[in-house]
């Protein structure tokens, strides 16, 4: 029955057949000309960052440190070392993109587990209203209260964490307990728009017709209402990934993140900071905009990608 | 309207409850452990963490530690700092001043800037002037605030200096090196100020853009130019009155991030304050300091989240009845 009534649906704007609705999304995204360019930038930094010990001459921790490497030490900016040598003569291109490896790990796996949290939050609080949605509510409300930074710090400053020693968490000074404790405070703003797309949702027709067909809640959830909101849970994921990116840069350039010599872009720029307001500040500078760079693609891809799944959007 | 008032500040002190019990759970169970950082450097540290859990009171059940320390706060004993055994009560206000003054400037300049941005792209819309300024905002929430300061500190004091060839910087990036008054003042703030700002000013302008945008479409708009009114006075006066409110709300909705930016601009210019307390209680294990400090900051966030409630009743009168 669905495929009889697709292509009335599929339908586009302007009154062109379009083929399906991811083919229409593509069209609008590539009518967005910044949110293309910054793809493509972003593409080319994360793929720079996953194939940088294969394609950069230098190691981003060379050990042994041998005289040749500390001979080229604290050199500025030029072809060979376009983003000039640390201290200790290690090239900070190469140590720039490991540092961006880390926060695009953190940055995609924080906004999946904020979504997963987020979604399934929303959409309890959402489809079955009543005391759920209220008790819901209430404790993301509460949550929103609390000073995230500062709760982010606090939970980050514990070597051993564990939940009353009950089970343990790895420590935010990995990958994984950055990515958990980052995404503890990240899912609360997803729960609320999907609680807000399912409250309008649950009132359709079809979602009638699927009660009435006998499907249990759990299946109108997942195959009716979730597809539903697919759009918003894109858009919120997309800029999760780009503030996740800001956060764990924060955390670690305080001293709570990851550690050196593990490196991160927030650890090379705090390693630095002693350089500010000398000529060796591009050791602060360059990984600096290698993070502005790359949360600036996100947050436009993420405008691009609203604009082109918004269904009331004409273009 | 008091009805409304009183029905909004039962709602606040029922959240800062149910908000302190979770502070206090939070930090107790996934914060730093007190007896630990009292014996990182113990010989012994199995004897001494066992010694430390009892005299903290570490070993009661948690509901029995939360109303003991309930109750002292509430009677004003809000106990020492471990780590520099200063009466916390006593930081806590030296500090909270101290943040108050960057955060009082920072909300100020930033309130007004987005008010001029969001009327000026409102009024001309997809213009020369509104994409450059969607393209900074844009920039401004995508910006690393301790990169910023970092980079303002590199530019703006010995950047500048070398510039002009003054004999020094022009804005201190350190609290009052030298001298006092209303001048130092101002050098010794303007850049903290401009990095706490770079953040809100982003996100408050697009929201202002966006509500005066809403605003500028109705009727009553209409009206005022057909009246014969500048086209000054239909923006500023009439579109910004009720363009206004939904600002208020989200500028005191987003003290909790204020928060943050005072721990980061502190932190970059090496200034005292509340930012500066937290990360460092938080560096060395002192919930002494850490449970206190969430209790007043989230106080804060909720009685601005009561403002909020209250100015956006006096400002939008249909309001009052939800």
């Amino acid at each position: 029955m669905s495929q009889d009534l697709a292509p009335l649906a599929e339908v586009g704007a302007s009154g062109a057949p379009v083929r399906s609705y991811l083919r229409l999304v593509a069209r609008r995204f590539r009518g967005h000309k910044v949110a293309v360019a910054a793809l493509v930038v972003l593409v080319l930094l994360a793929g720079l960052a996953v194939f940088v010990n294969v394609m950069s001459p230098y190691e981003a921790n060379p050990i042994p440190l041998t005289p040749e490497i500390l001979g080229e030490a604290r050199e500025q900016p030029t072809w060979d070392h376009i983003f000039g040598t640390d201290k200790l003569g290690r090239d900070m291109f190469t140590r720039s993109l490991v540092g961006l490896q880390k926060s695009l790990q953190i940055g995609f796996g924080v906004a999946i587990v904020s979504v997963l949290i987020g979604v399934v939050i929303g959409s309890l609080a959402g489809y079955y209203r009543g005391w759920i949605d209220a008790l819901l509510m209430r404790f993301t409300d509460l949550i929103l209260v609390l000073p995230a930074l500062a709760v982010l710090i606090i939970l980050a400053s514990t070597p051993e964490p564990s939940f009353f020693g009950l089970f343990d968490f790895p420590p935010a000074t990995t990958v994984t307990g950055m990515v958990i404790v980052i995404s503890v405070l990240g899912w609360m703003p997803m729960a609320r728009i999907v609680r807000g797309e399912f409250l309008s949702l649950r009132e359709k027709e079809f979602v009638d017709a699927a009660r009435a067909a006998g499907a249990s809640g759990p299946r109108i959830i997942v195959r009716h209402l979730l597809p539903n909101a697919v759009g918003p849970i894109v858009v919120f994921g997309t800029l999760e990934v780009g503030l996740a990116i800001l956060t764990e840069a924060t955390l670690s350039f305080l001293g709570l993140g990851i550690q050196l010599p593990k490196i991160s872009l927030g650890n090379l720029i705090a390693d630095a900071e002693g350089t500010v307001g000398t000529d060796l500040a591009y050791l602060v500078i360059f990984p600096g905009l290698i993070l502005f760079l790359i949360v600036l693609c996100v947050n436009f891809i993420g405008d691009g990608l609203r604009d082109a799944l918004d269904p009331r959007a004409v273009r | 309207m008091l009805r409304y008032i009183g029905r909004r500040l039962v709602a606040s002190a029922l959240v800062l409850l149910v908000a302190s019990a979770l502070i206090f759970v939070l930090v107790r169970a996934f914060g730093p452990d007190p007896a630990e950082a009292r014996c990182r450097y113990s010989r012994s540290k199995a004897a001494c963490m066992q010694e430390q859990r009892e005299f903290l009171g570490l070993n009661e059940s948690l509901p029995e530690q939360y109303f003991r320390f309930m109750g002292d706060f509430l009677q004003g004993d809000w106990g020492n700092s471990q780590r520099t055994d200063r009466s916390v009560a006593e930081s806590v206000g030296d500090d909270l001043w101290e943040s108050s003054q960057l955060a009082f400037w920072g909300v100020l300049v930033s309130v007004g800037l987005a008010v001029a941005i969001g009327g000026y792209s409102a009024r001309k819309p997809y213009s020369k002037g509104d994409s450059l300024f969607t393209g900074l905002a844009f920039a401004g929430i995508s910006m690393p605030t301790f990169w910023f300061g970092l980079i303002t500190i590199h530019y703006l004091t010995g950047g500048l200096k070398d510039m002009l060839g003054t004999t020094e910087p022009i804005f201190y990036s350190i609290p009052n090196p030298v001298g006092s008054g209303p001048l130092e003042y101002a050098r010794e703030l303007t850049l903290p100020v401009l990095v706490l700002s770079v953040q809100l000013v982003a996100g408050w302008s697009r929201y202002q853009r966006s509500s005066m945008l809403d605003e500028l479409h109705n009727d009553y708009i209409r009206t005022a130019r057909a009246k014969g009114l500048s086209e000054r006075r239909v923006v500023w006066k009439h579109g910004l009155r009720n363009s206004i409110s939904p600002l208020v709300t989200v500028v005191a909705l987003d003290f909790g991030g204020l928060f943050g930016g005072l721990i980061i601009t502190e932190r970059v210019f090496s200034r005292p304050g509340m930012g500066t307390l937290v990360l460092d209680a938080a560096i060395s294990g002192d919930t002494q300091v850490l449970i206190p400090w969430m209790f007043v900051t989230g106080a804060i966030i909720i009685l601005f989240n009561l403002l909020a409630d209250v100015l956006y009743g006096v400002l939008d009168p249909r309001v009052r009845v939800a």
